[in-house]
This record gives structure tokens, sequence and C-alpha cells, in this order.
């Protein structure tokens, strides 16, 4: 049996592993997401973002206890960064939430940036797809600690959920723009310090500024206390409400193309990118290109589109 | 092909507190290049294996400072036969005697380090006994 067909068939060794040929960029990993593609769509996603130390993994786990006294299956990607000296990594949002470790009915799975900067991985498309043709409902995200402009979970989840804690910075951060235009859900976690009130306050009069969406979701803030599980049931119910409006103003169809078409172009991109260089690498274009803008005999910008006359990529 | 990146499960398993050390080999791993995933304090056996499983790690490090090595470790191995997952090696280190070596190594614990061991040793042992998973 191939990789995907033990996934199908439930074998949780399979999913992992496959995870990995797809996080190494292993060739074999695309045959396999091949056969699980029409596989998937079926997964509700929701992405948790904010700055580091806001809580994101405590929320997560918090989030997976709710879903799972409904008995939904839930899939869980954590991200966090890989260092940049060493490409070495210490994962540690699963100490947060390793009490699910054993239960069947949660698969965690870390990945590391690997020099992304979106605040997700390159595999986490793939990764989210493979939970969700294994038959996970829900499947959360959590970002990287992220800081202002890392928004990339957008076109990944359905639901975007922006978790925040009091102290901060002044409403002045909040105008600016980056995670706090991208939040279809706010969390004030931490609720229980000092300040919660007036930060919940001052995003919300952030939010009303906003013009209000054309098809109308008004995204909420809500208060959270992680550790003590504090909020969590209302969290989860504005999941829904949010899921239900997704479906029924067409959203989630919009949502789900245009993450499809980001699919498709991510992967184009890379491809054509490895064929092209792999090519002119192979065939001693590269070596003759480095030469000539060593003697200024060519400079880079003519040399591309040399290269791309030649289509070495046909 | 794109190349394998060695992943490792550093792990506390049972009631010991101490995660000094955890977390220095943690970060020696990372600086080694590895990545990492810490599972943090007070885990069963049951849950180590669940997540080495999950995450499709190589190896699993555990640290343990409690006198309960004997029981535990060999329970994480068993654990890792009975999930099929007897390929994914295991390793410690804490304050374990000497005289206990051999039979945590007959149990199927690959290697034992003790107080003193440098990350460079360790760090060393990893990459001349690691093959990641073709």
């Amino acid at each position: 049996m191939t990789l995907a067909e033990r996934v199908l068939d439930g074998d949780i060794r399979a999913a992992a592993r496959l995870m990995r040929d797809i996080d190494d960029r292993f060739k074999s990993a695309i045959e396999e997401l091949k056969t699980l593609y029409p596989h998937t769509g079926n997964a509700y996603i929701i992405g948790i973002t904010g700055p580091p130390g806001a809580g994101k993994s405590t929320l997560v786990d918090q989030i997976v206890s709710a879903y799972r006294k409904k008995d939904l299956l839930v899939g869980v990607v954590a991200i966090d960064p890989t260092s940049p000296f060493s490409g070495g990594a210490i994962l540690g949002d699963r100490i947060r939430m390793n009490r699910h470790a054993d239960d069947a009915g949660v698969f965690i799975r870390s990945l590391a940036t690997r020099g992304a900067l979106g605040g997700l991985s390159r595999s986490t498309t793939d990764v989210v797809n493979v939970m969700d043709a294994m038959g996970m409902d829900v499947i959360v995200i959590e970002t990287v600690g992220v800081g202002q402009d890392e928004v990339d979970i957008v076109s990944t989840a359905h639901t975007t959920v922006v978790v925040m804690v009091p102290g901060l910075g002044d409403d002045i951060q909040a105008i600016k723009a980056g995670i706090l235009e991208i939040g279809d859900v706010f969390v004030v976690n931490k609720a229980d310090r000092d300040g919660a009130e007036r930060t919940a306050r001052e995003l919300t009069t952030m939010l009303e500024m906003k013009h209000p969406d054309a098809d109308g979701w008004a995204p909420r803030v809500l208060q959270t206390e992680g550790v003590r599980g504090v909020g969590i049931e209302e969290l989860v119910q504005e999941f829904d409400a949010h899921h239900i409006y997704l479906k029924e103003s067409g959203a989630l169809q919009r949502l789900t193309e245009e993450r499809n078409a980001k699919l498709f172009a991510d992967t184009l991109r890379e491809e054509l990118f490895e064929t092209v260089f792999g090519t002119i690498k192979g065939n001693g274009k590269y070596d003759q290109i480095v030469a000539g803008m060593r003697d200024k005999s060519i400079d880079p910008y003519s040399a591309v589109q040399e290269v791309m006359a030649g289509r070495a990529f046909s | 092909m794109a190349e394998r990146r060695i992943r490792v499960l550093v792990g506390k398993p049972g009631l010991d507190g101490h995660d000094r050390g955890a977390k220095i080999i943690a970060r020696a791993f990372r600086d080694a290049g590895f990545e990492v995933i810490y599972t943090g304090l007070h885990q069963t056996p049951e849950q180590i294996v669940s997540a080495a499983i999950q995450e499709d790690v190589d190896l699993v490090a555990l640290s343990i400072l409690s006198g309960a090595h004997n029981t535990l470790l060999p329970a994480v191995r068993e654990i890792m036969t009975e999930k099929g997952a007897a390929d994914i090696m295991l390793m410690a280190g804490g304050v374990i005697p000497e005289d206990d070596i051999p039979g945590l190594k007959a149990a199927g614990i690959a290697e034992v380090f003790t107080p003193g061991t440098s990350t460079e040793t360790i760090v060393g042992w990893v990459r001349d006994n690691i093959t990641p998973h073709a």
C-alpha cells in the first residue's frame, strides 16, 4: 500500500511519515498528495495567531478539549521558528497540549518555519490537507509568535483568530496595518490581568471604526483565561457562528477556491524555479552567467530574460 | 532529492520536575541543526510514545532524575514496540547509577548518559548513531 492509501486507512504512522516527506520536500510526497486531494475539503480550519507569549498554545489546548467534548476529531499544526543560524529548531508548543497526545481523536504535529517568513511553514497547507484526508473534523493551526506583518494564516484558515494580551501598547499599534486587519475573531487572553478590559474596549473601538464588510461579518472581541479555561465555551460558539456565516454567505466556497489557487501558484513557482535552475546548472549556462556578471559582459536582468527566452522549462 | 533533517523528541517522563538538563540538551540539539520537539514535564510513557509517532521523530531522548529509570525507560520501549514504532531509537540521560546501565541497554535503551557528559559528546553520539528514517 502507498502512504496515501495507508493514511486513508487510518494509519497514524503513515500520516506522520507523509508529513515528514512533505516537510523535507521529497518528490514522492507529491504523488501521495495527488491521491489524497479528492479526500480533502471537509475539515473546518481555524488559525490562531498573535504575539509570542500571548497564550496561543494554551488556548489551542483548551479549544481541542472543547471540540473533543463534542466528539469531533481534531488535528493541530503548531509552528515554531527555525534558527537562522543552525537550521535547528525547538518546537515547544506541545508542552501546553501534550495531555491530548494519547487521545486517539487528536493528532498534533509540530512544524518548524524553515526560513518561511509569513508566520507559517511552507508545508502547512499540505500537512493540513493530510489531516483533512485523515478525517479530522476540525484543524487548528497555531502560527509562530508574530509581530505585525506575518499574515499568511488568512489564506490558509477559514476562521482567523488574533490573540492579544493586555499591555502590549497603545491604540495606535492597533490601527497600523497588519494582524489586526486579518482577524475574524479577536481574543484578549490573560483577561484576569490589569488592563484587559481597556485592551478589549480599545480593540472593539478600532473594529467599529472599520467599514462594515459588504457581506456582513462583524468581528467581536472576546476575553479568555486560557490557563483556567475561562471564556472557551463562548470562543468555540463564536467559531461555530463564523463557520455558519461562511457557509451561508458563500464565503467558505470562495476561501476554499482562493486556498486552492494559492496552493497551485506556490507549487508552480517552486517547480518552475527548480526546473529552470536545475537545467541551467546542469548544462553550464549558470556558470556562464556567473562568469559574465563577474566581467560585466552580462547583467543579471538580461541573463534572466535570456534564460526565459531559451525556454529551459518547456 | 531533498535531505532529511534529524527530528528528536526531548521529554521528561514521570514526576521529577528538574528540567534544566532537558532544556540544555534541547538547545544543544537545536544548535546542531536538529528539530527538537520538547514535550515538557510530567509525561507518561504513553504520551511520550504517541507524541514521538505523531511527530515522526528518529530519536526519543529522555531526561530522568527521579530514580524511576528502571521502570519508566523500559516502559517507554515496550509501548514503542506495541505500537509498531520499535524503529525509533531511545536514549536517556540523568542521574542513573552505572550498575543500572547494562540492564537498561538490554531493555532496548540505546545509550545512557550520566552527569558530567558534555553536550558535544551527546550530539556526536546522535550524529554517529541516528540515521533519519528513509
